[in-house]
């Protein structure tokens, strides 16, 4: 299994980041929560819109204290607004 | 059958009705929503919208089948449009069948509301005033660097 996660970034946090994809460095399990926090230190313009970002693991929302594996796929999600 | 899609080609009010009609179904409710000509006081040209695509087609079947489980009866349909949309144009069309009405108006007022506040997309606007994804500038929340560690995300709704 890959040391990494593929990160998908859209809407606002895709410019923040510039770019829409990337992988992200992960030698071993962690939380969706300390995952953000790490993706965050990255990415310091992303600290101001952190308390309103969401993860998805594979296709589903995540809760912050759920696991992310090396492998995984995480979206960072701002709020949506579909409709 | 259930109508579940994301698309970039014009939506089909028709196509909706059509597959949640069926003899047994004595009411349909239908919702349109269209690009607004301004939001918050701005005035918008067009609205791009971006979707998560495969996680939204599964949080859509998601939703289907909650309100399928929780209102006896129904059948629904919900078609979202993504790609860059005129002022006018349908973004979402959401229509809910059931043998009387009540169910029918639930059934399409939760399946409306439940896109809103979980499906993976996000649109935005482009008018005089620039563009800017909508929801973006009030998600930002200066001296509070951590605050995804404290627990869930705050709602904004549109």
């Amino acid at each position: 299994m890959a040391a990494s996660v593929r990160v998908l970034a859209f809407a606002g946090a895709r410019e923040v980041l510039g770019c829409s994809e990337l992988e992200f460095e992960l030698a071993a399990p962690l939380t969706a929560r300390a995952l953000l926090a790490r993706i965050v230190e990255r990415f310091p313009r992303l600290a101001p819109y952190a308390s309103s970002l969401r993860l998805a693991v594979n296709d589903r929302y995540a809760g912050w204290d759920e696991v992310v594996r090396p492998g995984d796929e995480v979206a960072i999600l701002p709020p949506v607004a579909g409709g | 059958m259930t109508l579940l899609d994301l698309r970039e080609a014009p939506l089909s009010v028709d196509e909706a009705l059509d597959a949640v009609r069926h003899p047994g179904a004595g009411g349909v409710a239908l919702f349109v929503g269209a690009v607004r000509d301004e939001n918050d006081g701005h005035a918008v040209t067009h609205l791009e919208y971006e979707a998560h695509a495969p996680m939204a087609a599964r949080e859509l079947r998601a939703i289907a089948d909650e309100i399928a489980a929780e209102v006896p009866g129904v059948r629904l349909a919900a078609v979202h449009r993504v790609g860059t949309l005129a002022v006018g144009e349908v973004a979402i069309v959401c229509a809910a069948s059931a043998p009387h009405r009540a169910e029918a108006f639930r059934a399409c007022r939760e399946l409306v509301d439940r896109i809103k506040a979980r499906l993976p997309v996000w649109k935005r606007e482009h008018g005089p005033d620039g563009p800017y994804w909508v929801g973006w500038r009030d998600a930002r929340c200066d001296g509070d660097e951590h605050g995804a560690a404290e627990g869930e995300a705050h709602e904004h709704g549109g």
